[in-house]
Protein backbone atom coordinates (compact mmCIF):
# COMPACT_ATOMS: atom_id res chain seq x y z
CA UNK A 1 0.00 0.00 0.00
CA UNK A 2 2.62 2.65 1.04
CA UNK A 3 4.89 1.51 -2.08
CA UNK A 4 1.96 2.97 -4.49
CA UNK A 5 1.30 5.94 -2.68
CA UNK A 6 5.07 6.21 -2.56
CA UNK A 7 5.17 5.94 -5.78
CA UNK A 8 2.46 8.42 -6.69
CA UNK A 9 4.00 10.89 -4.72
CA UNK A 10 7.65 10.42 -6.45
CA UNK A 11 5.27 11.25 -9.78
CA UNK A 12 3.99 14.23 -8.35
CA UNK A 13 7.44 15.22 -6.77
CA UNK A 14 8.52 15.17 -10.12
CA UNK A 15 5.29 16.78 -11.33
CA UNK A 16 7.31 19.55 -13.67
CA UNK A 17 9.20 17.14 -15.28
CA UNK A 18 6.18 15.28 -15.86
CA UNK A 19 4.49 18.23 -17.44
CA UNK A 20 7.75 18.98 -19.55
CA UNK A 21 8.06 15.10 -20.40
CA UNK A 22 4.61 13.84 -20.49
CA UNK A 23 5.84 10.05 -21.77
CA UNK A 24 7.24 9.44 -18.25
CA UNK A 25 3.82 8.60 -16.92
CA UNK A 26 3.09 6.32 -19.74
CA UNK A 27 4.07 2.99 -20.41
CA UNK A 28 6.08 2.09 -23.49
CA UNK A 29 3.77 0.88 -25.54
CA UNK A 30 1.47 3.83 -25.33
CA UNK A 31 2.07 6.99 -27.32
CA UNK A 32 2.48 10.58 -25.87
CA UNK A 33 -0.81 12.29 -25.21
CA UNK A 34 -0.50 15.15 -27.48
CA UNK A 35 -4.33 16.41 -25.68
CA UNK A 36 -4.63 19.48 -22.98
CA UNK A 37 -4.92 17.22 -20.13
CA UNK A 38 -5.60 17.04 -16.72
CA UNK A 39 -1.84 17.42 -15.80
CA UNK A 40 -1.73 20.36 -18.47
CA UNK A 41 -3.58 21.93 -16.69
CA UNK A 42 -2.82 21.75 -13.57
CA UNK A 43 0.61 23.13 -14.63
CA UNK A 44 -1.41 25.85 -16.04
CA UNK A 45 -3.47 26.99 -13.37
CA UNK A 46 -1.63 26.56 -10.16
CA UNK A 47 1.35 28.46 -8.80
CA UNK A 48 4.79 26.76 -9.80
CA UNK A 49 5.23 23.67 -6.96
CA UNK A 50 2.27 24.24 -4.76
CA UNK A 51 0.26 21.59 -6.06
CA UNK A 52 0.12 18.66 -3.78
CA UNK A 53 -2.46 15.60 -5.10
CA UNK A 54 -4.21 14.17 -2.28
CA UNK A 55 -3.55 10.32 -2.34
CA UNK A 56 -6.21 7.32 -2.16
CA UNK A 57 -6.22 3.72 -1.87
CA UNK A 58 -9.17 2.13 -2.68
CA UNK A 59 -9.70 -1.37 -3.01
CA UNK A 60 -10.78 -2.85 -6.49
CA UNK A 61 -14.27 -2.16 -7.09
CA UNK A 62 -16.10 -4.20 -9.85
CA UNK A 63 -19.82 -4.09 -8.52
CA UNK A 64 -21.47 -5.43 -11.79
CA UNK A 65 -18.87 -7.75 -12.56
CA UNK A 66 -17.76 -5.95 -15.69
CA UNK A 67 -16.19 -7.75 -18.06
CA UNK A 68 -12.54 -5.86 -18.91
CA UNK A 69 -13.70 -3.28 -16.02
CA UNK A 70 -10.51 -3.87 -14.04
CA UNK A 71 -8.24 -4.47 -16.70
CA UNK A 72 -9.38 -1.27 -18.30
CA UNK A 73 -8.74 0.63 -15.13
CA UNK A 74 -5.05 -0.59 -14.38
CA UNK A 75 -3.97 0.41 -17.51
CA UNK A 76 -5.63 3.78 -17.84
CA UNK A 77 -4.16 4.57 -14.16
CA UNK A 78 -0.61 3.88 -15.57
CA UNK A 79 -1.12 5.88 -18.84
CA UNK A 80 -3.27 8.45 -16.98
CA UNK A 81 -0.83 8.84 -13.71
CA UNK A 82 -3.88 9.34 -11.33
CA UNK A 83 -5.92 6.62 -9.65
CA UNK A 84 -9.36 7.78 -11.21
CA UNK A 85 -10.68 10.14 -13.58
CA UNK A 86 -10.33 12.80 -11.34
CA UNK A 87 -6.92 14.87 -10.02
CA UNK A 88 -7.52 16.54 -6.20
CA UNK A 89 -4.99 18.38 -4.24
CA UNK A 90 -4.17 21.64 -2.68
CA UNK A 91 -2.43 24.18 -4.44
CA UNK A 92 -2.03 28.09 -4.57
CA UNK A 93 -3.43 30.62 -7.53
CA UNK A 94 -2.10 33.58 -7.65
CA UNK A 95 -0.92 33.01 -4.28
CA UNK A 96 -4.28 32.33 -2.48
CA UNK A 97 -4.63 28.80 -1.77
CA UNK A 98 -7.43 26.42 -2.40
CA UNK A 99 -8.14 22.93 -3.35
CA UNK A 100 -8.50 22.07 -6.88
CA UNK A 101 -9.78 19.11 -8.80
CA UNK A 102 -9.49 18.38 -12.14
CA UNK A 103 -10.95 15.53 -14.49
CA UNK A 104 -9.46 13.62 -17.47
CA UNK A 105 -11.38 12.81 -19.97
CA UNK A 106 -8.68 10.57 -21.02
CA UNK A 107 -9.59 8.22 -18.35
CA UNK A 108 -13.06 6.57 -19.76
CA UNK A 109 -14.10 9.90 -20.74
CA UNK A 110 -14.15 10.80 -17.01
CA UNK A 111 -17.47 9.23 -16.19
CA UNK A 112 -18.35 9.00 -12.50
CA UNK A 113 -18.14 6.03 -10.43
CA UNK A 114 -17.73 5.16 -7.18
CA UNK A 115 -13.83 6.11 -6.78
CA UNK A 116 -14.51 9.49 -9.04
CA UNK A 117 -17.47 10.78 -6.31
CA UNK A 118 -15.61 9.81 -3.44
CA UNK A 119 -12.01 11.83 -5.01
CA UNK A 120 -14.73 14.37 -5.42
CA UNK A 121 -16.50 14.04 -1.83
CA UNK A 122 -13.06 13.57 0.20
CA UNK A 123 -11.24 16.95 -1.71
CA UNK A 124 -14.14 19.00 -0.81
CA UNK A 125 -14.60 18.26 2.66
CA UNK A 126 -11.29 18.82 3.10
CA UNK A 127 -11.61 22.56 1.77
CA UNK A 128 -14.77 22.74 4.17
CA UNK A 129 -12.44 21.65 6.68
CA UNK A 130 -9.88 23.96 5.97
CA UNK A 131 -12.20 26.79 4.86
CA UNK A 132 -10.46 26.50 1.05
CA UNK A 133 -12.27 27.63 -1.74
CA UNK A 134 -13.02 24.42 -3.95
CA UNK A 135 -12.18 24.91 -7.57
CA UNK A 136 -13.24 22.15 -9.95
CA UNK A 137 -12.65 21.46 -13.98
CA UNK A 138 -15.26 19.09 -15.11
CA UNK A 139 -15.35 17.05 -17.73
CA UNK A 140 -16.90 14.16 -18.75
CA UNK A 141 -19.08 11.75 -20.46
CA UNK A 142 -21.57 10.90 -17.55
CA UNK A 143 -21.97 7.92 -14.98
CA UNK A 144 -19.76 5.06 -15.54
CA UNK A 145 -22.43 2.69 -16.95
CA UNK A 146 -20.15 -0.34 -15.66
CA UNK A 147 -20.98 0.42 -12.05
CA UNK A 148 -24.72 0.14 -12.74
CA UNK A 149 -26.92 1.96 -9.88
CA UNK A 150 -24.23 2.64 -7.80
CA UNK A 151 -22.62 5.35 -10.73
CA UNK A 152 -26.16 6.79 -10.67
CA UNK A 153 -26.06 7.13 -6.71
CA UNK A 154 -22.77 9.14 -6.99
CA UNK A 155 -24.69 11.90 -8.44
CA UNK A 156 -26.83 12.30 -4.88
CA UNK A 157 -23.70 11.86 -2.93
CA UNK A 158 -21.48 14.54 -4.41
CA UNK A 159 -24.62 17.10 -4.68
CA UNK A 160 -24.97 16.25 -1.15
CA UNK A 161 -21.20 16.65 -0.04
CA UNK A 162 -21.43 19.86 -2.00
CA UNK A 163 -24.23 21.48 -0.60
CA UNK A 164 -22.82 21.08 2.51
CA UNK A 165 -19.93 22.70 1.59
CA UNK A 166 -21.73 25.84 0.04
CA UNK A 167 -24.25 25.72 2.84
CA UNK A 168 -21.42 26.56 5.87
CA UNK A 169 -19.86 29.03 3.89
CA UNK A 170 -17.68 27.93 1.36
CA UNK A 171 -16.74 29.06 -2.29
CA UNK A 172 -17.40 26.56 -4.68
CA UNK A 173 -16.56 27.18 -8.38
CA UNK A 174 -17.30 24.97 -11.01
CA UNK A 175 -15.12 25.15 -14.87
CA UNK A 176 -17.09 23.36 -17.27
CA UNK A 177 -15.11 22.15 -20.23
CA UNK A 178 -15.36 20.20 -23.06
CA UNK A 179 -17.40 17.99 -22.77
CA UNK A 180 -19.51 18.17 -19.48
CA UNK A 181 -22.32 16.06 -20.30
CA UNK A 182 -24.91 13.19 -18.35
CA UNK A 183 -24.39 12.87 -14.55
CA UNK A 184 -21.95 15.06 -13.97
CA UNK A 185 -23.57 18.06 -15.69
CA UNK A 186 -26.68 17.06 -13.50
CA UNK A 187 -25.07 16.84 -10.24
CA UNK A 188 -21.96 18.41 -9.04
CA UNK A 189 -20.87 20.50 -12.29
CA UNK A 190 -24.07 22.70 -12.11
CA UNK A 191 -23.80 23.56 -8.73
CA UNK A 192 -21.17 26.24 -8.61
CA UNK A 193 -21.38 29.59 -6.53
CA UNK A 194 -19.42 30.93 -9.82
CA UNK A 195 -19.70 28.84 -12.95
CA UNK A 196 -17.31 29.28 -15.76
CA UNK A 197 -17.03 27.57 -18.84
CA UNK A 198 -14.56 27.47 -21.56
CA UNK A 199 -15.30 28.16 -25.44
CA UNK A 200 -17.51 26.27 -27.43
CA UNK A 201 -17.55 23.45 -24.47
CA UNK A 202 -19.89 21.15 -25.09
CA UNK A 203 -22.64 21.22 -21.80
CA UNK A 204 -25.65 19.18 -21.40
CA UNK A 205 -28.00 16.43 -19.98
CA UNK A 206 -28.21 14.46 -22.85
CA UNK A 207 -26.16 13.63 -25.40
CA UNK A 208 -26.81 15.52 -29.03
CA UNK A 209 -27.16 12.28 -30.99
CA UNK A 210 -29.80 11.12 -28.22
CA UNK A 211 -31.40 14.25 -28.32
CA UNK A 212 -31.71 14.36 -32.22
CA UNK A 213 -32.64 10.79 -32.37
CA UNK A 214 -35.84 12.27 -29.86
CA UNK A 215 -36.99 14.86 -31.56
CA UNK A 216 -36.35 13.97 -35.24
CA UNK A 217 -34.29 16.58 -36.35
CA UNK A 218 -31.36 18.40 -36.36
CA UNK A 219 -30.15 20.26 -33.79
CA UNK A 220 -29.26 24.28 -34.27
CA UNK A 221 -25.79 25.26 -34.70
CA UNK A 222 -23.74 26.07 -31.57
CA UNK A 223 -26.77 23.99 -29.49
CA UNK A 224 -25.44 22.88 -25.82
CA UNK A 225 -22.12 25.18 -26.40
CA UNK A 226 -21.28 26.92 -23.90
CA UNK A 227 -22.20 30.48 -25.41
CA UNK A 228 -25.30 28.64 -26.01
CA UNK A 229 -25.77 28.01 -22.33
CA UNK A 230 -24.55 31.42 -21.02
CA UNK A 231 -27.74 32.87 -23.51
CA UNK A 232 -29.77 30.82 -21.43
CA UNK A 233 -28.40 31.88 -18.07
CA UNK A 234 -26.31 28.84 -17.47
CA UNK A 235 -22.57 30.84 -17.56
CA UNK A 236 -21.49 33.39 -15.50
CA UNK A 237 -18.47 34.04 -17.47
CA UNK A 238 -16.54 32.15 -20.63
CA UNK A 239 -12.90 32.31 -20.14
CA UNK A 240 -10.55 31.03 -22.70
CA UNK A 241 -7.83 28.96 -21.39
CA UNK A 242 -4.91 31.56 -21.75
CA UNK A 243 -6.80 33.62 -19.34
CA UNK A 244 -8.21 30.86 -16.85
CA UNK A 245 -5.96 31.45 -14.43
CA UNK A 246 -5.84 35.01 -14.11
CA UNK A 247 -9.85 35.46 -14.05
CA UNK A 248 -9.81 32.48 -11.15
CA UNK A 249 -7.06 34.69 -9.24
CA UNK A 250 -9.17 37.66 -9.71
CA UNK A 251 -12.35 35.56 -8.48
CA UNK A 252 -10.13 34.43 -5.35
CA UNK A 253 -9.00 37.58 -4.44
CA UNK A 254 -12.80 38.69 -4.82
CA UNK A 255 -13.83 36.34 -2.36
CA UNK A 256 -11.10 37.26 -0.29
CA UNK A 257 -12.74 37.76 2.77
CA UNK A 258 -13.46 34.04 2.99
CA UNK A 259 -10.05 33.55 4.27
CA UNK A 260 -10.49 35.71 7.52
CA UNK A 261 -12.27 32.49 8.75
CA UNK A 262 -9.19 30.46 8.68
CA UNK B 1 -37.65 -14.85 -13.54
CA UNK B 2 -35.48 -12.84 -16.26
CA UNK B 3 -34.22 -9.36 -15.52
CA UNK B 4 -35.74 -8.66 -18.77
CA UNK B 5 -39.21 -9.79 -17.75
CA UNK B 6 -38.71 -7.85 -14.86
CA UNK B 7 -37.84 -5.16 -17.15
CA UNK B 8 -40.89 -5.42 -19.56
CA UNK B 9 -43.35 -5.88 -16.20
CA UNK B 10 -42.51 -2.38 -15.01
CA UNK B 11 -42.79 -1.22 -18.11
CA UNK B 12 -46.04 -2.38 -18.39
CA UNK B 13 -49.05 0.14 -19.30
CA UNK B 14 -51.60 -1.45 -17.55
CA UNK B 15 -49.67 -1.24 -14.09
CA UNK B 16 -50.69 1.50 -11.52
CA UNK B 17 -49.98 4.73 -12.02
CA UNK B 18 -49.56 7.61 -9.80
CA UNK B 19 -53.11 8.66 -9.70
CA UNK B 20 -54.23 5.34 -8.76
CA UNK B 21 -51.88 5.33 -5.49
CA UNK B 22 -52.85 8.95 -4.94
CA UNK B 23 -56.55 7.63 -5.04
CA UNK B 24 -55.90 4.70 -2.74
CA UNK B 25 -53.83 5.43 -0.24
CA UNK B 26 -54.56 9.32 0.54
CA UNK B 27 -57.96 11.47 1.30
CA UNK B 28 -58.36 14.80 0.15
CA UNK B 29 -55.55 15.24 -2.65
CA UNK B 30 -55.16 18.98 -3.72
CA UNK B 31 -53.11 18.97 -7.01
CA UNK B 32 -50.58 21.76 -7.14
CA UNK B 33 -49.39 22.60 -10.73
CA UNK B 34 -46.72 24.84 -11.85
CA UNK B 35 -43.08 25.49 -11.72
CA UNK B 36 -43.99 29.21 -10.93
CA UNK B 37 -40.93 30.21 -13.16
CA UNK B 38 -43.21 30.05 -16.40
CA UNK B 39 -43.58 26.61 -16.64
CA UNK B 40 -46.53 23.87 -16.04
CA UNK B 41 -45.15 20.32 -16.71
CA UNK B 42 -47.61 17.31 -16.73
CA UNK B 43 -45.08 14.92 -16.08
CA UNK B 44 -44.81 15.45 -12.45
CA UNK B 45 -48.16 15.31 -10.92
CA UNK B 46 -48.03 16.20 -7.16
CA UNK B 47 -49.66 17.95 -4.45
CA UNK B 48 -51.12 17.98 -0.26
CA UNK B 49 -53.21 15.24 0.34
CA UNK B 50 -53.84 13.52 4.24
CA UNK B 51 -52.61 10.06 4.68
CA UNK B 52 -54.62 8.52 7.23
CA UNK B 53 -55.81 11.81 8.62
CA UNK B 54 -52.21 13.46 8.68
CA UNK B 55 -50.93 16.12 5.51
CA UNK B 56 -48.17 15.10 3.72
CA UNK B 57 -46.81 16.39 0.14
CA UNK B 58 -47.36 13.55 -2.73
CA UNK B 59 -45.85 13.55 -5.90
CA UNK B 60 -44.08 11.53 -8.46
CA UNK B 61 -43.58 11.06 -11.95
CA UNK B 62 -46.79 10.84 -14.45
CA UNK B 63 -47.20 7.89 -17.14
CA UNK B 64 -50.83 7.40 -19.01
CA UNK B 65 -51.77 4.67 -20.52
CA UNK B 66 -53.53 5.98 -23.72
CA UNK B 67 -51.48 7.81 -26.21
CA UNK B 68 -54.02 11.11 -25.55
CA UNK B 69 -52.41 10.55 -21.78
CA UNK B 70 -49.17 10.14 -22.10
CA UNK B 71 -48.70 12.98 -24.72
CA UNK B 72 -50.15 14.56 -22.13
CA UNK B 73 -47.93 13.75 -19.74
CA UNK B 74 -45.00 13.14 -21.70
CA UNK B 75 -44.44 9.83 -20.90
CA UNK B 76 -43.67 10.58 -17.70
CA UNK B 77 -40.16 12.10 -18.76
CA UNK B 78 -39.98 15.75 -17.20
CA UNK B 79 -38.19 18.38 -18.27
CA UNK B 80 -36.70 20.91 -15.73
CA UNK B 81 -39.74 22.67 -15.07
CA UNK B 82 -41.41 18.89 -14.00
CA UNK B 83 -38.15 19.23 -11.35
CA UNK B 84 -38.66 22.88 -9.91
CA UNK B 85 -41.96 22.10 -9.44
CA UNK B 86 -41.21 19.22 -7.96
CA UNK B 87 -38.87 21.18 -5.84
CA UNK B 88 -41.44 23.99 -5.37
CA UNK B 89 -43.53 21.80 -3.30
CA UNK B 90 -40.82 19.70 -1.08
CA UNK B 91 -39.49 23.08 -0.10
CA UNK B 92 -43.50 23.84 1.07
CA UNK B 93 -43.88 20.95 2.56
CA UNK B 94 -40.30 21.34 4.94
CA UNK B 95 -42.04 24.73 5.39
CA UNK B 96 -44.69 23.21 6.98
CA UNK B 97 -43.44 20.29 8.12
CA UNK B 98 -44.88 17.42 5.89
CA UNK B 99 -43.66 14.60 5.01
CA UNK B 100 -42.89 14.24 1.42
CA UNK B 101 -43.70 10.97 0.06
CA UNK B 102 -42.32 10.35 -3.57
CA UNK B 103 -43.14 7.59 -6.55
CA UNK B 104 -40.83 7.07 -8.77
CA UNK B 105 -41.65 5.35 -12.70
CA UNK B 106 -40.15 7.17 -16.00
CA UNK B 107 -38.11 6.45 -18.54
CA UNK B 108 -35.44 9.05 -17.44
CA UNK B 109 -35.49 13.01 -17.77
CA UNK B 110 -36.50 14.27 -21.56
CA UNK B 111 -33.76 14.76 -24.09
CA UNK B 112 -35.06 17.54 -25.61
CA UNK B 113 -33.95 20.61 -27.31
CA UNK B 114 -36.10 23.10 -25.07
CA UNK B 115 -35.26 20.49 -21.35
CA UNK B 116 -31.73 21.38 -22.26
CA UNK B 117 -32.09 24.98 -23.43
CA UNK B 118 -34.17 25.64 -19.63
CA UNK B 119 -31.53 23.78 -17.95
CA UNK B 120 -32.69 19.82 -17.09
CA UNK B 121 -28.87 19.28 -15.95
CA UNK B 122 -29.29 22.45 -13.51
CA UNK B 123 -32.80 21.58 -12.49
CA UNK B 124 -31.59 17.83 -11.50
CA UNK B 125 -28.96 18.48 -9.48
CA UNK B 126 -30.57 21.38 -7.56
CA UNK B 127 -32.77 19.11 -6.36
CA UNK B 128 -30.50 16.03 -5.58
CA UNK B 129 -29.00 19.25 -3.68
CA UNK B 130 -32.16 20.65 -2.18
CA UNK B 131 -33.67 17.07 -0.90
CA UNK B 132 -30.31 16.18 0.58
CA UNK B 133 -30.86 18.50 3.00
CA UNK B 134 -34.42 18.54 3.65
CA UNK B 135 -35.83 19.17 7.15
CA UNK B 136 -38.75 16.73 7.05
CA UNK B 137 -39.47 12.93 6.26
CA UNK B 138 -38.70 11.85 3.06
CA UNK B 139 -40.01 8.62 1.66
CA UNK B 140 -39.48 7.31 -1.92
CA UNK B 141 -41.18 4.23 -3.41
CA UNK B 142 -39.82 3.37 -6.98
CA UNK B 143 -42.62 1.57 -8.64
CA UNK B 144 -42.60 1.09 -12.34
CA UNK B 145 -38.90 2.06 -13.88
CA UNK B 146 -36.61 4.32 -11.89
CA UNK B 147 -34.38 5.17 -15.04
CA UNK B 148 -31.39 7.43 -14.72
CA UNK B 149 -31.15 10.89 -12.97
CA UNK B 150 -34.52 11.65 -13.89
CA UNK B 151 -35.60 9.42 -10.98
CA UNK B 152 -33.09 9.96 -8.38
CA UNK B 153 -34.11 14.11 -9.33
CA UNK B 154 -37.08 13.18 -6.79
CA UNK B 155 -35.87 9.97 -4.97
CA UNK B 156 -33.14 11.67 -2.33
CA UNK B 157 -35.33 9.91 0.86
CA UNK B 158 -34.19 8.77 3.89
CA UNK B 159 -36.36 5.75 2.88
CA UNK B 160 -36.44 4.50 -0.41
CA UNK B 161 -38.40 1.18 -1.25
CA UNK B 162 -39.15 -0.34 -4.59
CA UNK B 163 -42.08 -2.86 -5.93
CA UNK B 164 -41.21 -5.92 -6.21
CA UNK B 165 -41.19 -5.96 -10.19
CA UNK B 166 -39.95 -2.55 -10.28
CA UNK B 167 -36.38 -1.71 -11.80
CA UNK B 168 -33.72 1.08 -10.73
CA UNK B 169 -30.98 1.55 -12.80
CA UNK B 170 -28.64 4.17 -14.21
CA UNK B 171 -30.04 4.18 -18.01
CA UNK B 172 -32.67 1.45 -19.82
CA UNK B 173 -31.23 -1.34 -20.84
CA UNK B 174 -31.13 -0.07 -24.79
CA UNK B 175 -28.98 3.12 -23.85
CA UNK B 176 -26.66 0.50 -21.62
CA UNK B 177 -26.02 -2.23 -24.74
CA UNK B 178 -25.76 0.65 -26.86
CA UNK B 179 -23.26 2.85 -25.02
CA UNK B 180 -21.34 0.04 -23.68
CA UNK B 181 -21.34 -2.79 -26.63
CA UNK B 182 -22.64 -0.20 -29.66
CA UNK B 183 -25.45 -2.48 -29.93
CA UNK B 184 -29.16 -2.00 -28.51
CA UNK B 185 -30.57 -5.02 -29.67
CA UNK B 186 -28.25 -6.61 -26.80
CA UNK B 187 -31.11 -5.44 -24.28
CA UNK B 188 -31.76 -8.61 -22.74
CA UNK B 189 -28.35 -9.33 -21.65
CA UNK B 190 -27.63 -6.08 -20.79
CA UNK B 191 -30.78 -6.33 -17.88
CA UNK B 192 -29.25 -9.41 -16.68
CA UNK B 193 -26.04 -7.94 -16.31
CA UNK B 194 -26.93 -3.94 -14.96
CA UNK B 195 -28.62 -5.44 -11.92
CA UNK B 196 -31.41 -3.55 -12.23
CA UNK B 197 -34.30 -5.57 -10.27
CA UNK B 198 -35.55 -4.80 -6.42
CA UNK B 199 -33.65 -7.83 -5.60
CA UNK B 200 -30.42 -6.75 -6.60
CA UNK B 201 -30.54 -3.45 -5.33
CA UNK B 202 -31.35 -4.41 -2.35
CA UNK B 203 -28.35 -6.52 -1.81
CA UNK B 204 -26.47 -3.26 -3.00
CA UNK B 205 -27.34 -1.52 -0.14
CA UNK B 206 -29.34 1.10 -2.38
CA UNK B 207 -32.87 0.63 -1.62
CA UNK B 208 -34.38 -0.15 2.22
CA UNK B 209 -36.94 -2.51 1.45
CA UNK B 210 -39.02 -4.52 -0.86
CA UNK B 211 -42.81 -4.06 -1.38
CA UNK B 212 -44.51 -7.64 -2.51
CA UNK B 213 -46.61 -7.28 -5.42
CA UNK B 214 -48.07 -10.87 -4.06
CA UNK B 215 -51.38 -10.12 -2.16
CA UNK B 216 -52.87 -6.92 -2.44
CA UNK B 217 -50.61 -4.37 -2.85
CA UNK B 218 -52.01 -0.84 -1.94
CA UNK B 219 -52.35 -2.40 1.46
CA UNK B 220 -49.04 -3.30 1.26
CA UNK B 221 -47.48 -0.21 0.08
CA UNK B 222 -50.13 1.45 2.97
CA UNK B 223 -48.14 -0.39 6.22
CA UNK B 224 -44.68 0.10 4.35
CA UNK B 225 -45.25 3.68 4.48
CA UNK B 226 -47.29 3.94 8.27
CA UNK B 227 -44.14 1.84 9.06
CA UNK B 228 -41.70 3.95 7.64
CA UNK B 229 -43.36 7.18 8.93
CA UNK B 230 -43.33 5.89 12.31
CA UNK B 231 -39.54 4.98 12.49
CA UNK B 232 -38.90 8.70 10.95
CA UNK B 233 -40.67 10.51 13.22
CA UNK B 234 -38.51 9.76 16.20
CA UNK B 235 -35.99 11.51 14.74
CA UNK B 236 -36.05 15.84 14.72
CA UNK B 237 -35.71 18.00 11.66
CA UNK B 238 -32.06 18.04 11.89
CA UNK B 239 -31.72 14.53 12.63
CA UNK B 240 -34.28 13.96 9.14
CA UNK B 241 -31.71 15.76 6.70
CA UNK B 242 -28.45 14.14 8.67
CA UNK B 243 -30.22 10.75 8.21
CA UNK B 244 -30.30 11.34 4.54
CA UNK B 245 -27.37 13.18 4.19
CA UNK B 246 -25.47 10.03 5.58
CA UNK B 247 -27.54 7.71 3.87
CA UNK B 248 -26.56 9.24 0.52
CA UNK B 249 -22.68 9.75 1.97
CA UNK B 250 -21.70 6.70 2.79
CA UNK B 251 -23.64 4.15 0.63
CA UNK B 252 -20.84 2.44 -0.83
CA UNK B 253 -18.28 2.88 2.21
CA UNK B 254 -18.16 -0.22 2.76
CA UNK B 255 -17.40 -0.95 -0.87
CA UNK B 256 -14.76 1.70 -0.76
CA UNK B 257 -13.16 0.42 2.56
CA UNK B 258 -13.82 4.08 3.49
CA UNK B 259 -13.34 3.51 7.17
CA UNK B 260 -10.06 2.75 6.92
CA UNK B 261 -8.92 5.11 4.40
CA UNK B 262 -11.16 7.90 5.88
CA UNK B 263 -8.06 10.19 6.88
CA UNK B 264 -7.16 11.52 3.66
CA UNK B 265 -3.25 11.58 3.28
CA UNK B 266 -1.79 15.02 1.82
CA UNK B 267 1.45 14.95 0.62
Amino acid sequence: MTNVVDKRKNKFNRYKDLRENPGELLSPAIKPVKEYDALDRIADIADEGTFTPFQFDFPETNPLDFEGYVEKKEELRKECGSHDAIIAGECKIDGWPCVMAVMNKKFMMASMGMELGEIFCRACEYAGEKHLPFIVFTASGGARMQEGILSLMQMAKTSAVVKRFKDEGGLYITVLTHPTTGGVSASFATLGDITLAEPKALIGFAGPRVIEQTIGQKLPEGFQRAEFLQEHGFVDEIVRRENMKEELGKLLRLHSNIYLRR
Amino acid sequence: MSAIEKVLIARDKDRPKINDYIDALFTDFFEQKGDFLGKEDGSIYGGIALFHGRPVTVLGHRKGRTVEENMACNFGMPGPEGYRKALRIMKQAEKFRRPIITFVDTPGAYPGLEAEMYGQAQAIAANLAEMSALKVPVISIVTGEGSSGGALGIAVANKVFMLENAIYSVLSPEGFASILWHDSTRRDEAAQVMKLTAQDLYEFGVIDGIISEKADLMSAIDRKLKSALKELDMLSADELAVNRYEKFRYFDEARLNASSAKEMEVV
